[in-house]
């Protein structure tokens, strides 16, 4: 038999461990081995991760604060200060969802997010590939026209928007904020969906026309498949921006559409805070935050550079 | 850029974004314009005024410190946020389900409505009742945010900081999973430091990210109105009272519209200004790539 | 400098390996020694990339031992290893100038300004480089990528040996050949171990004096360029060097010959007894195509075989053939007759290997 392969399967009986701190150990394989070579392990990975606890620590104190809070009684909030609820109670989640005033607020606000997530990725769709693909009279101004949009200060719209939509017959409904957020997250929908469109080669579509697809059969069965995160990604921003936003929201609606935020002044009355109302209050409005941030999670490692790395 | 198609039918792509986007911005827009000329004492009876009211408010100095006040916050946040949400970028870990939970928590605050921000802030920052107030104070340091300016700036700097870091450490996070494991191998070979690899390597990757990220952090906290309106009022006195919070306060005390108005159109300018510089960059520095790349 | 060993090394990516399959590395003890210049040669993930990595310590084994002159460095990272390593996919620092790209390793380590000048002047002049020192990395040409990122494992004179993992593959094909050559003129100059990972043959063999065969996670064959064509010892070795690969068939002993598919092969005494030795089902014989002989008269000793399809090559043609249910390819030169109906091969004995259980049995020939 040939010496030279089967020598690559003869096994060597070594016995040599090497760790970090471990003193010199002799290698007993060979004579000629001289001692293992000793290396520090680098700290760096143990000062990470203490680091990333005291950043996630800060971050999760005043929301643990506000959930503590949410499960204790006012008289519990005002007396002596305790660290987790000494006296536990749901009281103040059963007032929110025994109030159709209360409760509706989260409905209100989830029904105009939604609706402005639909139309504006609808619209945005098709908008930002034309950015992406096409050159056409006007384009490079209307691409920062409408990123100055996004710019735009709420409180700068606040009573033309009031008298607008008053005019059209819009006031208090959930359209109207719907369409009121359109005027920052369209805009963000299109730059960050144009970012996404640009990084897949266009020969993809070239090759479709080839194919004798249809623009809005290409569009709808190759394109938007290709783009998934991007759009997962887009919907996340949509939601974050009409979710968070309360300016706007509370100028354009009274009772019929008031958002959850506006809601949670009413915590506020003349015999002073309903601290515990208003901490359950506020523990509710972040869950649908957390509910669309596991659902992007996987996403948002890739996507969040906006297609711009 | 250059291998685009010209087609100018591409306008009836943009037509539905484009009308809905005018509906909201440009008639709204158009009345403020209207209205930062004119003296409108009520429906019937108006005066045009020109460049009146613009003077006015430009010589106005709640509205000059509210500007300055502006711009020192607005750079203290970028000065803190960013170069902490790349440090926390390159902590969180890169894979098994840690990676998942930490990018949960992370991104956690930016998705509670600024309201509730404020709200969670004033109770964590409260003498009687907050976790922060109270530990303060019980170390001896006689925390209040209602009497010290300098207290309710900086918790006002550090719920901003707590509240938008996260949007930085998320895009520099995305970033850095978009540089090849080969550069880190090579960088290991060629003996580079830690400091060289974050120098030459991972920091030129970030550019991109880092612009877009500190343009929607400056033009968000130019616009910051409610957070701190619920956790300070703009005060103790002014101390607090940015941009947004003064124009309100203008618009709703003030019988006139039209020098909130006028108001208004500077704040816009000054944004678009910026926003403009940064824009110019943005485009540059992907011309940069294009011509560089491949 | 250094000589490199691997002792009983094996590397699993799995957490608890079982089977043989489990390992991408299986164990190997192999030795490279000082100054030699190798490939490394095998198809994709049979672990060739794996064993690269291992030896700059970009991975740690799970078992067995790396040494670098005796030493064993399991637990020292890359950059305590004194190794240069040169990726598939140029890896060049954008921010920087072509000159800071090739000084960045030896900056990284503190040598004086002047020493660098001295070494980044050299490198850039043996890799023809010295016009784009200037020049902004990123806007370069992706071979002159490719040449910054070996520069960059050049320029210290102090490695112990410089790995590269197939660097050619996104290189032009007129210019690999010119790389190539470079390589080869650098490895005489500065007399550095260099291991060449590559699933080209001819690459491999235009590169190395020696050419380690890698099938399945172990090294399957050793030798010169000339062994791996004249000698495989392993049936994946014949098959994967040369062009067409190497005829192998199924023989068994039957009456006191060597019986191919009811074809009686006139072999030597010493193969037959091989043969007839072998305790397996999985004997087969081995012959280069270029080693058939191929007359279009019958000859002594000559097997009648059907001619099936010509493929004239310019300077040489293969024939396929076939004999029983046997395909065979043999080779003849362009000024040999090519028989066209059925021609008379024959399997001269020194060009016939045996092989049990895919690996090569040296046989005595008397």
């Amino acid at each position: 038999m040939n010496d030279s392969t089967r020598s690559a399967t003869q096994a060597v009986p070594g016995q040599v461990t090497v760790e970090g701190q471990a003193k010199p150990v002799q290698a007993t394989i060979q004579s000629q081995a001289k001692p293992v070579i000793k290396v520090a392990k680098r700290p760096s990975h143990t000062r990470s991760r203490v680091l990333m606890m005291v950043y996630i620590v800060f971050v999760m104190l005043p929301i643990y604060w506000l959930l503590n809070m949410s499960f204790q009684t006012n008289s519990e909030i005002l007396g002596e200060l305790t660290f987790w609820p000494q006296d536990f109670t749901l009281e103040n989640y059963a007032n929110i969802f025994s109030d159709a005033n209360w409760y509706m607020g989260y409905v209100n606000s989830i029904t105009y997010v939604l609706m402005n997530m639909l139309i504006s990725i609808m619209v945005a769709l098709p908008a930002a590939y034309a950015f992406s693909r096409y050159q056409f009279i006007g384009d490079k101004h209307l691409f920062f026209w409408l990123l100055t949009n996004l710019m735009a200060p709420p409180a700068v719209f606040l009573l033309p928007y009031f008298q607008l939509y008053y005019t059209v017959g819009l006031f208090d409904t959930h359209i109207a904020v719907a369409l009121a957020h359109c005027l920052f997250n369209i805009p963000l929908a299109v730059w960050i969906l144009e970012g996404f469109m640009s990084s897949v080669p266009k020969e993809i579509d070239e090759t479709a026309f080839i194919d004798g697809y249809s623009f809005p059969k290409f569009f709808v069965k190759i394109f938007i498949p290709m783009i998934r995160s991007g759009i997962g990604v887009t919907l996340f921003f949509l939601f974050m921006f009409s979710w968070v936003e309360l300016l706007l929201a509370r100028t354009l609606t009274s009772t019929n559409a008031q958002p959850i935020a506006s809601v949670m002044t009413r915590t506020s009355t003349a015999s002073g805070i309903d601290w515990g109302t208003l901490a359950a209050a506020g523990v509710l409005t972040i869950l649908p935050g957390i509910v669309v941030v596991y659902f992007v999670r996987n996403h948002i490692a890739k996507g969040f550079a906006l297609g711009r790395t | 850029m250059n291998n685009k198609v010209r087609n100018n039918k591409a306008w009836w792509l943009i037509l539905p974004m484009l009308l809905l986007v005018a509906f909201s911005a440009i008639i709204p827009l158009m009345t403020v314009v209207n209205y930062s000329v004119q003296d409108v004492f009520d429906a019937q009876t108006r005066y045009f005024t020109g460049t009146e009211w613009f003077v006015q408010m430009l010589n106005d100095p709640t509205l000059q410190s509210a500007l300055g006040r502006q711009f020192a916050f607005s750079l203290t946040i970028l000065a803190i946020e960013v170069p902490l949400g790349i440090g926390i970028a390159l902590l969180m870990p890169k894979k098994g389900w840690q990676a998942s939970a930490i990018l949960i928590l992370v991104t956690l605050p930016l998705l509670i409505p600024w309201n509730v921000v404020g709200s969670i802030w004033q109770i964590f920052t409260r003498g009687d009742i907050g976790l922060m107030g109270w530990s303060l104070r019980e170390l001896g340091y006689s925390y209040n945010i209602t009497r010290s300016p300098l207290d309710a700036w900086i918790t006002i700097v550090i719920m901003d900081v707590w509240h938008w870091t996260p949007l930085i450490a998320l895009l520099c996070y995305s970033g850095l999973r978009a540089i090849p494991e080969a550069y880190y191998q090579a960088a290991r070979i060629d003996r580079a430091s830690r400091w060289a690899i974050f120098r030459y390597i991972q920091l030129p990757k970030l550019t991109n990210v880092l612009v877009i990220g500190i343009l929607l952090r400056f033009m968000h906290s130019f616009m910051i109105y409610a957070e701190p309106f619920v956790l300070t009022g703009g005060g103790p006195g002014s101390s607090t009272t940015f941009l947004s919070q003064a124009l309100a306060i203008m618009a709703t005390a003030q019988f006139d519209v039209g020098p909130s108005a006028a108001f208004s159109l500077i704040y816009f300018l000054i944004i678009l200004l910026v926003s403009w510089v940064f824009y110019t960059a943005i485009m540059n520095m992907q011309k940069d790539k294009k011509d560089g790349g491949a | 400098m250094a000589e490199i060993a691997l002792k009983s090394l094996a590397h699993s990516y799995l957490a608890n390996p079982g089977s043989p399959e489990d390992y991408a590395i299986r164990e190997m003890t192999h030795v490279w020694q000082q100054g030699g210049a190798y490939a490394l040669l095998g198809p994709s993930g049979c672990g060739k990339s794996t064993l690269l990595n291992i030896i700059s310590g970009l991975l740690e084994p799970s078992s067995g031992e790396v040494l670098f002159d005796g030493q064993v460095v399991n637990a020292l990272p890359p950059e305590e290893r004194n190794i240069a390593q040169v990726f598939q996919f140029p890896v060049i620092y954008d921010t920087m100038t072509v000159y800071d790209n090739l000084a960045f390793p030896l900056r990284n380590v503190g040598t004086p300004a002047d020493k660098v000048h001295e070494r980044v002047l050299e490198v850039a002049d043996v890799l023809d480089l010295t016009p784009q020192l200037k020049r902004k990395a990123k806007n370069l040409s992706a071979d002159e990528k490719q040449k910054v990122s070996m520069g960059r494992g050049l320029v210290r004179d102090d490695v112990s040996a410089i790995l590269f993992d197939e660097p050619l593959t996104v290189i032009d094909p007129q210019l690999k050949w010119k790389l190539r050559r470079k390589l080869k003129e650098i490895h005489q100059r500065f007399n550095i171990t260099m291991v060449y990972v590559t699933h080209d043959q001819l690459e491999a063999s235009t590169f190395a004096d020696k050419i380690a065969v890698m099938y399945e996670g172990q090294v399957v064959q050793f030798g010169t360029p000339r062994e791996l064509f004249e000698r495989p010892a392993h049936t994946f070795v014949g098959y994967f060097i040369g062009s067409p690969g190497m005829n192998l068939f199924d023989v068994r002993v039957r009456d006191g010959e060597v019986i191919a598919d009811d074809t009686v092969i006139p072999v030597g005494r010493g193969i037959h007894d091989a043969v007839a030795r072998a305790r397996s089902n999985n004997v087969r014989l081995g012959i280069r195509p270029e080693f058939v002989e191929v007359h279009g008269t019958p000859v002594e000793a000559g097997i009648e075989a059907v001619v099936e399809d010509v493929q004239d090559l310019g300077t040489y043609s293969i024939l396929s053939l076939r004999l029983g249910d046997i395909a065979l390819k043999a080779r003849i030169d362009e000024d040999s007759p090519v028989p066209s109906k059925s021609a008379y091969i024959r399997f001269p004995d020194e060009w016939v290997g045996l092989y049990v259980d895919e690996f090569r049995v040296e046989i005595d020939h008397e």
